[in-house]
């Protein structure tokens, strides 16, 4: 038990050298240049942390959910690009491990991915379906051999071209209905992306996210044999929403400690006395610990809720409603909190290169209310909220 | 055992009217799976709130969840637990 937490510690003060020492230095050019953060994802998979979340007999280290997700905040309050490219890898490394089969090929998969520290990203959204990652339009197509095709329309894959391998949701077969989804591993090799589109965008400029007609033929065992229904809901949706919210937080709390600099930078000036950033900098630190306090609760109901068996908790309309909440409040806020911290600092934090400038992190946090659109949320919500008792 | 085809009967009447299959429901077997045949999250709240009011009951939110309502069984074996009595 200790030396597992132990190793957790290890992990984290790792990862938060890592992003001091390596994400933070790159971070204005990665944003400059639309470029991706090779540097900081190269020294995480140097401390194995692309694979720690996994159990040591597939090669991992055991790390817990809560560690994975507190290396999410680490990194976000450096580079949130870094901090997306790892988050969305954990993603989909968390949930295969989670619906993992005994014996099936993704438990290989899995180990070769922590010997080689690969990389997943994930093609979830699709042109054609309103931003409703519930369904699809792209399907499976069988082959005699066994094998299985699919062409996917995507409107963003998130580093896609530094991606070893890519997490694709699809219709099971070509006859299927467009919410009878299958989630499907395919490695770069068994992969063609035709980039259809550009990325020069507002804010996480980092995860060079263009569209792209994905294309891949895989054997039938890396079709993931638990239904993408289940699979999103015990897993994919919630493991989204408290990775990118300790991210987002991490973000929230930079552009805090800049204006608290700010401030501090501004009283030596003026000894004796408040300087008026400094009650403005008050109501930026309440909305903060709202937000940190609605992180910490939803990471700590989501691990208890995992530990439950058959987690039959996270598939209730009531944990869909909180998990939801969660997304909505953290990626308004976090933007808030960022937006506070600039009316602290002024043109110092306008300007691009000061100590307290904040640009970057508004613009990173804004990407927030888009990564699964709030409004597309709210409207679940909205339907849910008619039936739902407890909320 | 007629009862339970009163109470089978209604589910599927409440499915025909707001579960907005792209199939008959005629079609379907009781344990077909119904987000399988089609029906959508959306759609499955409607279900919800038409089987509560043909009912008469309210789903506690430890049964508002997926599998409850994935099929006609499913649904009708919540409905039991209710201890919902199909009156006639």
């Amino acid at each position: 038990m200790s030396s597992t937490l132990d190793s957790d510690q290890a992990l984290l003060a790792a990862v938060r050298q890592i992003a001091t020492e390596v994400a933070a230095p790159n971070a204005d050019d990665v944003d400059r240049n639309a470029r991706f953060p090779a540097e900081t994802i190269d020294a995480l998979r140097g401390q194995r942390a692309l694979s720690a979340f996994l159990p040591t007999g597939l090669g991992g280290d055991d790390a817990s959910f809560a560690t994975i997700a507190h290396c999410c905040l680490e990194l976000g309050r450096q580079c949130g690009a870094s901090a997306m490219v790892f988050a969305m890898h954990q993603i989909q490394l968390i949930t295969i491990a989670r619906h993992l089969e005994p014996d099936s090929w993704f438990e290989q998969y899995l180990r070769t991915l922590a010997e080689e520290q690969r990389l997943i990203a994930s093609v979830t959204s699709e042109v054609g379906t309103g931003g409703d990652m519930g369904r699809s339009i792209a399907a499976l197509t069988p082959a005699d051999d066994g094998s299985v095709s699919f062409e996917k329309q995507a409107p963003t894959v998130s580093y896609a071209a530094y991606a070893d391998d890519l997490l694709t949701t699809v219709r099971r077969s070509p006859d299927a209905e467009p919410g009878d989804q299958r989630v499907v591993l395919s490695r770069k090799d068994q992969t063609e992306l035709e980039q259809t589109g550009t990325w020069d965008v507002l804010g996480m400029r980092g995860t060079c996210s263009p569209a792209y007609t994905v294309r891949a033929t895989v054997p039938g065992e890396q079709v993931l044999s638990t239904t993408f229904a289940r699979v999103a809901a015990e897993s994919m949706v919630p493991i989204s929403h408290i990775l990118w919210s300790h991210l987002w937080l991490g973000i929230a709390e930079d552009a805090f400690d800049r204006a608290r600099a700010f401030v501090r930078a501004a009283a030596k000036r003026t000894p004796g006395q408040t300087p008026p950033a400094a009650y403005r900098l008050s109501h930026v630190m309440v909305e903060l610990s709202l937000l940190r306090a609605e992180v910490d609760s939803a990471l700590k109901e989501f691990i208890a809720a995992s530990a439950e068996p058959g987690r039959q908790r996270l598939t209730t309309m009531a944990a869909v409603l909180r998990f939801n909440n969660l997304k909505l409040a953290v990626s308004e806020h976090a933007a808030d909190v960022c937006r506070g911290a600039l009316d602290v600092s002024g043109i110092l934090g306008f300007k691009n290169d000061t100590p307290f400038s904040v640009g970057r992190h508004l613009r990173d946090t804004m990407s927030a209310e888009l990564m699964v659109a709030n409004t597309r949320i709210h409207e679940t919500n909205a339907g849910l909220l008619l039936i739902a008792k407890e909320v | 055992m007629a009862m339970n085809k009163q109470m089978t009967d209604t589910i599927r009447r409440v499915l025909d009217d707001h579960a907005r299959l792209p199939v008959d429901v005629d079609t379907l077997a009781d344990d077909s799976d119904l987000y399988q045949a089609g029906m959508t999250s959306h759609a499955s709240v409607n279900v919800m709130l038409a089987l509560e009011d043909a009912f008469d009951v309210e789903f506690p939110d430890r049964l508002l969840q997926r599998s409850v309502f994935e099929s006609v069984d499913a649904i009708s074996s919540a409905l039991t637990e209710l201890e919902v009595r199909v009156a006639g």
